[in-house]
């Protein structure tokens, strides 16, 4: 307030310009304020984040309802669902039988967008984007193939001269949504790592050196040739890497983008519609690029609160219809109608005081 | 909080005394000791709570969660050993490297170099403790380690291959690299304190040993036993600093949980660990895993502070008369 006191012709400005950009907000929001509009909180993961908060601000012009969310981590969401300290927590692994067996009350998991995880390498002088099965990844990240001019590697690349050098795997040091992708693909496709690594955000890696976010592990894999590194689509797309196109379960080398993500997510709606948490990776669609995975909304499944649950339920349909559209720009995958329409089936168990929340349509 | 409490207190006892000039002492002591108060309330404060939060695993752990090699979030099993170990060793090469240069620094700084000589690199000292922590980690991470991986580690390797702790590939990026980091980082502390503790000593010692005959170099040697329990000090701090010093070690230690059996090897400390793992633990073990880690260095720096005050004592033979012991 001293600024506003000051006697200089800027200062004075400057109050016109924020008392006009106030006067313009509420007006703004004026309509929905008849509303009686709700203050929703959430915390979570921080992959979705820049989605989550062009959503909520989108959101809050429309309608008025405000969501303050916290991107503290999956962990710290899903603790403080569990103490119910916010209204929805946000998870980019989706809790598994025992954890939901931890809850106080059961919670609904409703994916938002997808993501994938590309594998980005350096090899100076090699020119075409290299190739791999899923057996190569998996080989490379146990340590058993340790030469880029491996057999296995050089079987999927044909015409392509590989170097004798030694292959260093990257992997990220901190706990992430990535990594819980990225090994529950090397645990579908290899039996080996499913039993002796197995999954989670992180996890005993048998090989390489970590590095922290994707910006350790993207640093590392450039200054470092011979290396191999994971790290989100989007962060590769941004920064322009060449990655990995890997061998799909329909046996096509997919390139990994936005388009064959929500392929992924697709190839694996059947299973979703049963339990919205089975994992999308290694995706039976033949278009689908096969390490992908999606984000996650927990919302408790009685709402104790019924303006509150009414106003998270009307918040993730419009997340699934309006929403979806806003993914492309900020490098998210949106979902496939087939998955849209799942959510929406599991918006009509939310209740509160054992009424349903949203009406059947 | 505490402080207005007990200047209240002390206030009304004071009430009862006749005359004024006892209640500003009383007051003033009143306040000074809730400032020391508050800082041993802290440190309770922290151990109680790292205990509480590490009790889940320390019960279903037990014991051997000190010597254990394994770390598997997957499993829940949870063994400190490799972030202890990675903790000592980056600290231990830290000291290691940075002694000798510190110290080397301060004698000259205090005994030869001109007084602005000695100013301008006291401030440039400063600076360097000023520079936060992760700028650290960014230099070591992009110049540091593609210096190690090309020229230093290969050589290392070439010529001392043949001992264990210098085999292995040369990735750039491990102990070596978080040890050079961290010497880099509690420099200035020793450098600092050792400069000043060495300009503390009395002038008249470095008389007597020059009118007995003592060269310059015999002279300062006498100095510098002086001046050893502040110099030990010194060292004290900065390992300090090295056991607990997170982001700038996290960039460039390799983060595995792999036990380091060489210096180029990956490894992790015990606080890169935490800050790695903390935000993404879902399981309540691997919660509290992690914050019995916490406790662990909490309980290795004490150790270490308490070992490092026995050396001091040992060194010095129980003398306390030289200038600012430790």
């Amino acid at each position: 307030m001293t600024m506003f006191r000051s006697k200089a012709p800027a200062a004075r400005l400057l109050r016109g310009v924020a008392m006009l950009a106030m006067t313009l907000t509420m007006g703004g929001t004026m309509p929905a304020c008849a509303a009686k509009p709700v203050n929703l909180t959430g915390a979570g993961a921080t992959f979705p984040y820049p989605i989550y908060s062009k959503w909520f601000d989108m959101y809050h012009q429309k309608t008025g309802t405000q969501v303050n969310y916290q991107s503290i981590g999956s962990g710290g969401g899903i603790q403080q669902v569990k103490a119910g300290t916010v209204d929805f927590g946000a998870s980019d692994a989706p809790l598994n039988d025992q954890r939901m067996g931890e809850m106080p009350k059961p919670v609904v998991h409703f994916p938002t967008v997808a993501g994938a995880v590309v594998l980005a390498y350096n090899l100076p002088g090699l020119k075409a984007p290299l190739r791999m099965t899923s057996d190569v990844v998996a080989g490379i990240y146990l340590g058993k193939i340790t030469k880029w001019n491996d057999k296995a590697i050089a079987a999927a690349n044909p015409g392509v001269t590989l170097p004798a050098q030694a292959i260093l795997p990257v992997y990220r040091s901190d706990g992430s949504g990535t990594t819980y992708i990225f090994v529950s693909y090397l645990s579908a496709v290899s039996k080996e790592w499913g039993t002796t690594v197995g999954v989670n955000t992180s996890v005993s890696w048998p090989a390489g050196i970590g590095g922290k976010g994707n910006e350790g592990v993207s640093g590392l894999v450039r200054q470092t040739p011979g290396s191999i590194g994971y790290v989100e689509l989007a962060y590769a797309k941004q920064n322009k890497f060449t990655v990995a196109h890997l061998q799909n379960a329909a046996g096509r080398f997919v390139e990994p983008t936005l388009a064959s993500t929500t392929a992924a997510a697709n190839g694996a709606a059947a299973e979703l519609a049963k339990d919205v948490r089975t994992p999308i990776v290694n995706s039976p669609d033949p278009d689908a690029y096969p390490i992908a995975g999606l984000t996650f909304l927990l919302v408790t499944k009685d709402q104790a609160n019924a303006a509150k649950g009414r106003a998270i339920a009307s918040f993730i349909e419009w997340a699934m219809t309006e929403g979806q559209e806003q993914a492309a720009d900020l490098d998210y995958a949106r979902l496939p109608e087939s998955v849209v329409n799942v959510n929406m089936t599991n918006l009509l168990s939310l209740t509160s005081a054992g009424k349903p929340l949203v009406a059947k349509r | 909080m505490t402080p207005e409490r007990s200047v209240g207190t002390a206030g009304a006892m004071s009430g009862l005394r006749p005359r004024p000039a006892f209640r500003v002492d009383d007051v003033y002591r009143g306040l000074l000791m809730a400032a020391a108060g508050v800082v041993f309330l802290i440190v309770f404060l922290i151990a109680f709570e790292s205990f509480m939060g590490a009790r889940l695993s320390m019960k279903t752990i037990g014991w051997s969660f000190l010597w254990s090699g394994e770390w598997d979030p997957v499993a829940d099993h949870y063994g400190a050993l490799p972030y202890v170990i990675g903790t000592l060793s980056t600290s231990f090469l830290a000291l290691l490297l940075a002694v000798p240069l510190g110290v080397g620094s301060a004698v000259y700084l205090a005994e030869l170099a001109s007084r602005r000589l000695g100013a301008v690199v006291s401030f440039v000292m400063e600076l360097l403790a000023a520079i936060p922590s992760i700028v650290f980690g960014i230099w070591g991470f992009f110049v540091l380690a593609p210096v190690l991986r090309t020229t230093v580690e290969p050589w290392l390797i070439e010529h001392f291959g043949f001992i264990p702790l210098f085999s292995g590939a040369p990735f750039g990026i491990g102990i070596l690299n978080a040890g050079i980091i961290l010497a880099i980082m509690i420099v200035p502390t020793i450098v600092s304190i050792s400069r000043e503790v060495l300009l503390a000593t009395p002038k008249s010692l470095r008389e007597a040993s020059l009118a007995l005959g003592a060269t310059q170099a015999e002279s300062i040697g006498v100095a510098l036993d002086a001046a050893k329990p502040g110099i030990l000090g010194a060292a004290i701090l900065a390992l300090g600093r090295a056991l607990g010093e997170t982001m700038a070690v996290t960039m460039v230690i390799g983060n595995t949980n792999r036990i380091p059996t060489s210096l180029l090897d990956p490894g992790a400390t015990m606080a890169s660990v935490i800050a790695n793992e903390f935000t993404e633990a879902t399981s309540p073990i691997y919660l509290s895993a992690l914050i019995q880690i916490a406790l662990v260095l909490f309980l290795v720096t004490i150790v270490m502070n308490g070992l490092a005050r026995l050396l001091v004592y040992w060194v010095t033979g129980g003398r306390s008369d030289t200038a600012g012991a430790a």
